[in-house]
C-alpha cells in the first residue's frame, strides 16, 4: 500500500453546543483524487479547514503529509495547495500581482520564470493586467487553481471548486484536475454535486458532520446494500400513492416516466411492491442501484440519527 | 528560507499591501488631506497670533503721559480701545463679559510720577481663558513702555524722564498657568498622526477577515511577524508623509518654530508613528468587523484626546487623571514634541519620553502577535 497523503482520525469540531464536524476520520493515499461529497451545510468546508491546520479541532488526530495537524501548520501550509470555496484572492490586485505575491510568499527560488509559465498556461498572458475582481467566475476559478499549484504542493485540496460554473468549464475543470493527479499529486475535492464522484478515484460521503460512507463508487454502492427497483407503466402514480407507507420502502423517485422505488430489506420491498404491482398493473424491472439513490438514503439515515 | 522570518516572504507581503493601498484612492486621499484639512482648519481657527483686541481704558487723568502710553499699546497692533474712557467698575463688567480681552489701567497719578521721576505703574489685566488669544499682546509688553516714554522725550524738553522708573504689571486672569500658542500645532501633528495612523491599520486585517482573503492568507506559509510587518511597514510609509506635510505646513503657514534639533523631532516622531500604527494593528487582531475596528479606535482617541495634555494643561489635572493620562503614547509625545521643537531641549532631557514611547512599542507589538489568530477560530 502506498504511502497516506492524508491520515486523520476522530476530527471534531463545535460550534456551540452544535457539532459540526462529528468524528471524522479519512485517509487518502498519495496520487489519489478522493471526493469529498454531502449536501451544503454538511460540514465538508469545516472538515478541509481542519486537515490545513485552519481551524483547531475540539477532539481528534492527523497528519497530513505526515506533517501534525496540530503541531506542524507551517510544514502542512508549505506543501498544500489549498484553494478556498469563495475566491480569496485580491480583487484589487491584477492577475500578474496576485500570482507575485503567491510566488514571493511560498519562497519560490525563480518567481519570475513560475509567474510567466503559470500566465502561459492559464492563456492569461495577455490579460496579466486586468485587475482579478474584474474576472469571470469560470476564469476566477482557474486563476485560483492555477495560483494554488503554482509552487508545486504535494497535496491540492479543492473546496467545492465547480460551484456555480457551467458545464463545460466543469468538464475542462476536471480534466486539469486528472492531469495534475497524473503527475503524481494527491488531491482532495469537494463538491456536491453528485455526478462529479465518478470522476474520483474514490469518495467519502458527509452528512450532518458524520462520515457515512467511504471507498469508491463501486463499494460504497455495494456497502449501501440497497435493492432498487423501477416501476413502469400508466399507473405509476396509482402506485406511487401506495407504496407510500408501504413495508420495505425507503425511497420513491420519479425518473423521467418511470419510479425508482429503493429499500434495504430485499424480501419485504419486494413482497411489497408486487401486491402493488398487481392492484395498478405496473410493470417491475430490477436495476443497478445508482450513487444517487445512495446518497439520498444516507442523508435519510443520518437526519434519523440527528432527531 | 528561515521557517520564522524570511525577507522574501516578508517583501511580498509589502508589495501586496502597498499595491492595495496605492489602489485605494479614497483612503490615500484621506490620509493625505485628513492632516491638511485639520490643520488648517485648527490652524486658522485658532489663529496663533490674533490682533486689534478689543481693550478697555480706566484712565481718571488722561494727560500726556497716558495718552502716549494708549498710542503706544495701540501701536503694538494688539489692542483696539472700544471703550477709551471706562471707570473700573464699567471695565470689569465688561472683561468678565468677555466684551474685551483687556483692562489697561493707568492710576491718576501716573503722569505726576513720571515727571518727577518716581516709579510709575500700569496695570494690564488679560482675560486668559484662552491663553493663546491674549499671549501675542502681552508678549509685546516690555517694549512699550520705553518706546512711549522715547517719544515723549522726543517731544518735550524735558528729557530728565527716565525709563527705568515705568513698571507694567500683568494680571494674566482666569487661566494663570497659560499655554504658549505654539502649543497648539505640535499637539495637533500628534493628534493628526494618532488618528489617522491608528484608524488606517486597525482596518488592515479587518479588510482581510470581512473579504475572505484571510483564509487564504493563513493557508500560505507567512508567519505571524511576517504579517504584522507587512501591515505596519508600508502605513509607516504614509505617516512619513503625513509628517512632512503637517510639519511642512507649521513652518510655511503658521511659522512655528523648530528650536531644537530636527533629528531629535524625527527620532521622536518615529517612535510615536511606530506605536500608533501598532496599536493600530493590535485593535485590527481583536476586532471583528472594519466597524468594530473603527469604534475602538474612537474608544481609545477621544480620552487620549482630554488626558494627554492636547486639550487641557497636564499639570493642571488632578492627579489621578495624569496618571491616566501615562497611559497614552500621546501625553508622551506631547511632552517630548513641546519640549523640543519649542524649547529646544536635547535628547538626553526628552529621554524619558522616549523610553516611554519605545515601552509601548514593544508591549504593544507583543500583545498583537499574542492576539494574532493563527486559525479562523
Ligand atoms: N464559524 C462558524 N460558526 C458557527 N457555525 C459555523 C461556522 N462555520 C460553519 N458553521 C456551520 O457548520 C455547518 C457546516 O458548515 P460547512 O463546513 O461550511 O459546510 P459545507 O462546506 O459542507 O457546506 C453549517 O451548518 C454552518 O452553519
Ligand atoms: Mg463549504
Amino acid at each position: 500500500m502506498s504511502a497516506l497523503a492524508i491520515s486523520v482520525q476522530g476530527l471534531t469540531k463545535r460550534y456551540g453546543d452544535k457539532t459540526v464536524v462529528d468524528a471524522v476520520s479519512m485517509d487518502v493515499s498519495e496520487g489519489e483524487i478522493m471526493g469529498f461529497l454531502g449536501p451544503n451545510g454538511s460540514g465538508k468546508t469545516t472538515t478541509i479547514r481542519l486537515m490545513c491546520g485552519l481551524l483547531e479541532p475540539d477532539a481528534g488526530e492527523g497528519r497530513v503529509l505526515g506533517h501534525d495537524i496540530r503541531r506542524d501548520r507551517g510544514a502542512i501550509k508549505r506543501n498544500v495547495g489549498y484553494m478556498t470555496q469563495r475566491f480569496s484572492f485580491y480583487e484589487d490586485l491584477t492577475i500578474a500581482e496576485n500570482l507575485n505575491f503567491v510566488a514571493g510568499v511560498y519562497g519560490m527560488e525563480q518567481p519570475r520564470q513560475a509567474v510567466r509559465d503559470t500566465l502561459e498556461d492559464l492563456g492569461l498572458i495577455s490579460r496579466k493586467d486586468q485587475l482579478a475582481g474584474s474576472l469571470s467566475g469560470g476564469w476566477k476559478q482557474r486563476l485560483a487553481l492555477a495560483a494554488c499549484v503554482m509552487h508545486r504542493p504535494k497535496l491540492l485540496i479543492l473546496d467545492e471548486p465547480t460551484a456555480g460554473v457551467d458545464p463545460k468549464a466543469r468538464r475542462d475543470f476536471w480534466d486539469e484536475i486528472h492531469r495534475l493527479a497524473v503527475d503524481g499529486l494527491t488531491v482532495l475535492v469537494s463538491t456536491h454535486y453528485m455526478d462529479e464522484a465518478e470522476r474520483c478515484h474514490r469518495i467519502s460521503y458527509i452528512s450532518y458532520g458524520r462520515l457515512v460512507a467511504q471507498g469508491t463508487t463501486e463499494q460504497v454502492v455495494r456497502d449501501a446494500g440497497l435493492t432498487t427497483l423501477v416501476l413502469s407503466g400508466e399507473h405509476i402514480n396509482d402506485a406511487a400513492e401506495a407504496l407510500r407507507d408501504a413495508p420495505g420502502v425507503e425511497q420513491i423517485a420519479p425518473f423521467g416516466a418511470s419510479l425508482h422505488v429503493v429499500g434495504r430489506h430485499k424480501q419485504t420491498l419486494m413482497t411489497s411492491v408486487n401486491r402493488v404491482a398487481q392492484s395498478t398493473g405496473v410493470t417491475v424491472t430490477p436495476t443497478e442501484t445508482s450513487l444517487e439513490d445512495v446518497f439520498i438514503q444516507l442523508m435519510g439515515q443520518s437526519k434519523d440519527n440527528m432527531l | 528560507m528561515s521557517r520564522h522570518f524570511s525577507f522574501r516572504r516578508l517583501w511580498a507581503l509589502l508589495g501586496k499591501e502597498s499595491i492595495q493601498m496605492r489602489r485605494d484612492r479614497l483612503t490615500f486621499a484621506m490620509a493625505l488631506g485628513i492632516p491638511l484639512l485639520q490643520l488648517m482648519l485648527f490652524g486658522f481657527a485658532i489663529n496663533t497670533d490674533p490682533k486689534e483686541l478689543p481693550a478697555a481704558l480706566v484712565a481718571p487723568t488722561q494727560d500726556r503721559f497716558t495718552r502716549a502710553m494708549v498710542t503706544s499699546l495701540e501701536l503694538t497692533g494688539y489692542y483696539r480701545f472700544i471703550a477709551p474712557n471706562a471707570t473700573a467698575e464699567e471695565a470689569e463688567a465688561m472683561i468678565s463679559r468677555g466684551d474685551v480681552l483687556f483692562v489697561v489701567t493707568v492710576p491718576s497719578d501716573f503722569g505726576r510720577r513720571v515727571q518727577r521721576n518716581e516709579l510709575a505703574t500700569i496695570l494690564i489685566e488679560a482675560d486668559a481663558t484662552d491663553p493663546s488669544a491674549a499671549s501675542g499682546a502681552m508678549s509685546t509688553l516690555g517694549t512699550v513702555a520705553s518706546e512711549a516714554l522715547q517719544r515723549e522725550a522726543g517731544n518735550t524738553s524735558d528729557s530728565s524722564a527716565g525709563h527705568n522708573n515705568i513698571s507694567i504689571v500683568t494680571h494674566r486672569r482666569y487661566n494663570p498657568e497659560g499655554i504658549t500658542q505654539y502649543n497648539i500645532v505640535p499637539g495637533l501633528l500628534g493628534v493628526i498622526l494618532q488618528l489617522t495612523m491608528v484608524m488606517m491599520t486597525a482596518m488592515a486585517l479587518t479588510r482581510e477577515i470581512e473579504r475572505g482573503t484571510m483564509e487564504n492568507l493563513l493557508s500560505m506559509p507567512a508567519t505571524p511577524i511576517e504579517i504584522m510587518l507587512g501591515k505596519v511597514m508600508p502605513y509607516l510609509a504614509v505617516g512619513g508623509v503625513q509628517v512632512i506635510v503637517v510639519l511642512g505646513a507649521a513652518k510655511a503657514v503658521f511659522g512655528i518654530p523648530f528650536v531644537g534639533s530636527l533629528s531629535v523631532i524625527l527620532a521622536g516622531i518615529f517612535v510615536f508613528v511606530l506605536s500608533l500604527v501598532i496599536l493600530g494593528y493590535l485593535i485590527s487582531t481583536v476586532a471583528r468587523t472594519q466597524m468594530q475596528a473603527m469604534q475602538m479606535t474612537f474608544f481609545f482617541f477621544l480620552p487620549s484626546l482630554l488626558l494627554s495634555g492636547f486639550m487641557f494643561p497636564y499639570r493642571g489635572m488632578p492627579v489621578w487623571a495624569q496618571y491616566l493620562g501615562e497611559i497614552f503614547p500621546l501625553t508622551h509625545f506631547l511632552r517630548l514634541i513641546r519640549s523640543v521643537m519649542l524649547k529646544g531641549a536635547d535628547a538626553a532631557t526628552v529621554a524619558d519620553s522616549f523610553l516611554a514611547l519605545g515601552g509601548f512599542v514593544l508591549l504593544l507589538a507583543l500583545f498583537s502577535l499574542l492576539r494574532f489568530r493563527k486559525t479562523l477560530d
